[in-house]
């Protein structure tokens, strides 16, 4: 069991301060001014997640990096295993838009698609 | 030399342009859009973190996806795209304008419309515009620039890095610099508070423990060939502490320190600045002092979400459309700002049809009140649940509000926020 944290909501504008913490046994949010808050502020407690975005290298001779993107939130512990493993790549052209370059990433269920297209 | 002559001439091929140019096309009229980069797409190219698109299309996407779809619209829509190509001179004759361009692809080119929409975009505020102290060494970059050399042409500008400005381009360059394996070792803001969105700070900065100092400023900068430390000051009602100046080594220095509009074009075929924005004064339309030159995007204002960008040009281009139709101006009055309000935009309206405004407040509150108001009689009143300056409002004041006002009641609007 973790220690109760404070967690600045980002689910709208105005920036909640959360306080996150298990109280007996249940955990709680405080600090939140709406539904989308609390589970915000659960999520964000137990298993944070980011979408991450980055640059590969290319075979191409107009663009020499292209840009990528994980489809959905990886866990935070696995970003810098994935950021490793892109900086070794050079993918091929063409590339079309949503184009996948990875699937289930590290069994994630994530995966990594191109958010540019590229002609050869 | 090519000479052509269009209905309506787009300048920028960015979010703004590419809406405008689209919209205008698509009833019927012709248009040339001019990007002098190779490609289209202006600064969404280079912004590959995600966060674009929720308004627009209900869905969050890159900068390059969000380009891409409004580039694929670009497709079969009668929109001569002219790319490679610079506008080095506008001139107004007698109502018809002449854009002189240049290009490495097409050289010279004279092009002629009844009409112009500026989307030009804006360009970073630089060390020269907050005038730091010290050396001139290599290593010191606006933030957009190092953006594009990673994210663009893949280089790395440096391994450890103060940020100077806690915008929003900085705060992503943050991430992004940690992410390629520099090491951010602060950011130096000097207002009291981040002037970047929330979300921003947390997930640029505090995912990676990067300190950020408000109310301080970066004093001096070191370093002969390349920078090698920064002096940072705190500041206490405005007034630096000398006395406790500490020093942070580092090789790199980045800037993200505000954007200015881009109107030295603007302002060779006449059309008056707003000091306030640095972008032209507009009416209802969208028209600058200049019958027939338009402005949108960034150009007229900095946006701090590039949805309403594209929604601004597209409000626009219907009135592009409108006045290549009538070639009537309506009467109008003022709209002006307020109490706490720094900008908005457009400077007219025309009574009786609605008013889409956008502004910027000065204040930091929860609960605030919009009060639009004549000088004897409140036109509307509305709760905002929170304001602050790096956050644009928008505001629609409806036909239902202005029926509030008779016909002879109908004058200059002032807008607050209290």
């Amino acid at each position: 069991m973790k220690d109760p944290k404070k967690i600045i909501c980002i689910s709208c504008p105005i920036g909640c301060e959360l306080t996150v913490g298990y109280e007996n046994d249940q955990l709680s949010v405080s600090g939140n001014k709406c539904a989308r808050g609390k589970s915000y502020g659960q999520e964000e407690y137990l298993e944070p997640k980011r979408i991450v975005t980055a640059v590969v290298k290319t075979n191409s001779a107009t663009l020499t990096y292209i840009p990528i993107k994980t489809d959905q939130p990886l866990k935070k512990e696995y970003i810098n295993d994935l950021l490793n493993h892109l900086y070794q790549l050079e993918v091929k052209v063409p590339i079309t838009l949503n184009q996948c370059l990875l699937k289930n990433f590290n069994n994630t269920g994530v995966n990594i698609v191109f958010t540019r297209s590229l002609e050869a | 030399m090519i000479e052509k002559k269009y209905h309506s001439i787009v300048i920028g091929g960015g979010a703004a342009g590419l809406s405008a140019a689209y919209e205008i096309s698509k009833s019927g009229f012709s248009v040339a859009l001019i990007e002098r980069e190779e490609s289209l797409g202006g600064i969404l190219m280079q912004c590959i973190h995600n966060g674009f698109g929720l308004q627009e299309y209900k869905e969050e996407l890159t900068g390059p996806e969000y380009a891409e779809r409004a580039i694929a619209k670009m497709a079969g829509s009668g929109v001569e795209i002219i790319t490679s190509t610079t506008v080095s001179d506008l001139i107004d004759e007698n109502g018809t304008k002449t854009a002189h361009c240049y290009s490495a692809v097409h050289g010279a080119l004279k092009l002629g419309a009844d009409t112009i929409v500026l989307a030009m975009g804006c360009r970073e505020r630089n060390r020269g515009n907050i005038g730091t102290a010290g050396t001139r060494p290599a290593g010191i970059f606006t933030a957009g620039s190092a953006q594009r050399l990673i994210n663009i042409e893949g280089f790395i500008p440096g391994k450890r890095v103060v940020i100077i400005g806690s915008g929003d381009i900085g705060l992503i360059m943050a991430r992004r610099m940690t992410w390629v394996g520099a090491k951010v070792l602060a950011v130096v803001e000097i207002l009291p508070y981040a002037s970047g969105l929330t979300r921003n700070i947390t997930q640029c900065l505090n995912d990676f423990n990067i300190p950020l100092y408000t109310s301080h400023i970066v004093s001096r900068i070191y370093g002969h060939d390349r920078v090698e430390k920064v002096d940072i000051t705190p500041l206490v009602d405005g007034a630096p502490q000398d006395e406790d100046t500490f020093s942070i080594e580092c090789d790199t220095i980045l800037l993200s320190v505000g954007l200015i509009p881009e109107n030295e074009l603007s302002c060779k075929i006449g059309v008056e600045i707003n000091q306030d924005t640095k972008g032209p004064y507009v009416h209802s339309n969208y028209m600058t002092n200049v019958k027939g030159v338009f402005a949108c995007g960034n150009v007229l204002h900095v946006h701090d979400i590039v949805d309403f960008v594209t929604e601004e040009a597209r409000r626009c281009a219907v009135n592009v459309v409108d006045y290549l139709r009538r070639k009537i101006l309506p009467t109008e009055f003022r709209i002006q700002p307020g109490a706490n309000v720094i900008y908005l935009v457009p400077n007219h309206y025309v009574p009786g049809e609605e008013i889409n405004l956008y502004l910027r407040t000065f204040i930091v509150k929860n609960n605030a009140q919009l009060i639009v108001e004549t000088s004897d009689k409140v036109v509307l009143e509305k709760k905002l649940l929170h304001v602050r300056p790096s956050e644009m409002i928008k505001v629609r004041i409806g036909e239902k509000d202005l029926a509030r006002l008779s016909a002879d009641e109908f004058k200059d609007l002032k807008v607050s926020i209290v």
